[in-house]
């Protein structure tokens, strides 16, 4: 057993809210460490008040166990906080082809700011002539956007 | 107390994406107090976990600042004083975050990025009803002015805080009036609304001297876990 096989289980353990993500392609799964034959697996959370982060710890103990490591146990980092910089581009196109804009690029804001960056594409038809309805949807993870060009309302993981 | 208040719109907002964007609001400032309140809990070193911290202390005990406890009022009220905090959360997340305990400079650094959020969308409507119709201007102004006396308090330091200041652990509010002056200037007349002027500042927030919305709310917030102790779900 080593950190690469761990990390292989972790990455059958999906987001409850964004199931086509695995724990470790959100970037959350921080480190895997190992005292004898105890694994612990390092998380930190998304956003401060997720209400997926409980629901994630119990999935990965599950699965672990189920795998064969019992015993196992999470402990929760908030150093560094959590960016979706941290998601692959490989996962950014699982989350386009599920009907999620990927996030943009984190970047850093001015105090104040009130214009946003440039429009998001829509994942469906590709076209950027969209609109935002609200920087908050139906997770704390994504907000809501409509495509003027297929006349669908589309959701977004924002960049944090 | 905030995260509470926002709550209260759930079901109740002027249209559905207000109300989704107010609670998931309510819910990083819960969230962001479930950590605080871990952390306390850590420090304090007596058995007491952050829900009991939450829901098991009376008014007295509570120290926070008495603009986050007000009824939530209408539209303009709420969308005011979520902008006036999130600005003043702004710059006390972003100095708390190099602070020397690493649990509250990683809670900040979380916390930082999720204001950057609520201040723009507080910010966005600020500038919304201010440079809307009569009537949005008319209300909003009301509530800043309505609201302002609540501000001074947000910037008083302490004793307790000046020593923790020392050990550079927290930050000293005084430092943080200059850049929310500045910012919250800034928005207001981006919004055609008049700055109020020099009032009288309530304080007593921070010695447990609360208004009277306090006890009621916590009556709401606090029934369940005070009724049924140890309830689980």
């Amino acid at each position: 057993m080593n950190k690469e096989s761990v990390l292989a289980i972790l990455d059958t353990v999906k987001d409850p809210e964004v199931p086509v993500l695995s724990v470790v392609e959100l970037g959350i799964v921080r480190d895997v460490e190992f005292d004898g034959d105890a694994v612990t697996v390092v998380l930190t959370p998304t956003y401060s008040g997720c209400p997926a982060m409980q629901t994630i710890e119990d999935d990965i103990l599950a699965a672990l166990n189920a795998a064969g490591i019992a015993g196992a146990s999470v402990r929760t980092v908030f150093t560094p906080a959590w960016t979706t910089d941290w998601i692959p581009s490989a996962a950014r196109e699982k989350l386009r082809a599920y009907g999620i804009a990927p996030p943009g690029h984190s970047g850093v804001h001015s105090p104040v700011q009130l214009r946003r960056r440039e429009p998001v594409v829509c994942p469906f038809c590709g076209s950027p002539n969209t609109a935002e309805r609200s920087e908050f949807g139906s997770t704390a993870c994504k907000a809501l956007h409509y495509c003027n060009a297929c006349t669908q309302p589309f959701e977004e993981f924002k960049a944090i | 107390m905030l995260g509470h208040r926002l709550s209260e719109w759930c079901g109740h907002g002027p249209i559905l994406e207000e109300d989704i964007a107010l609670t998931n609001i309510a819910l990083d400032l819960v969230g962001e107090a479930n950590l605080l309140l871990g952390r306390a809990a850590t420090a304090e070193n007596a058995g007491r976990d952050a829900d009991a911290l939450a829901f098991l202390r009376d008014v007295r005990e509570y120290r926070n600042a008495l603009i986050v406890e007000l009824p939530k009022g209408d539209f303009g009220f709420t969308v005011a004083r979520q902008f006036l905090f999130s600005v003043y959360a702004l710059h006390q997340w972003e100095a708390l975050s190099t602070s020397a305990d690493d649990d509250l400079a990683g809670i900040a650094a979380k916390a930082l990025k999720e204001t950057r959020y609520h201040v723009r969308h507080s910010a966005e409507w600020l500038v919304r009803l201010g440079d809307g119709t009569d009537e949005s201007h008319g209300r909003v102004q009301d509530a800043l002015d309505e609201l302002w006396r609540f501000t001074g308090e947000l910037f008083l330091t302490d004793d307790v805080e000046q020593a923790l200041v020392k050990q550079k652990l927290a930050v000293d509010s005084s430092s943080l009036f200059d850049a929310w002056k500045r910012d919250v200037t800034d928005v207001i007349s981006r919004a055609t609304l008049r700055m109020p002027g020099d009032v009288y500042m309530q304080r007593g927030g921070r010695s447990g001297m609360h208004t009277e919305h306090l006890g009621v709310m916590l009556a709401e917030m606090q029934v369940l876990p005070r009724t049924y102790p140890g309830a689980k779900w």
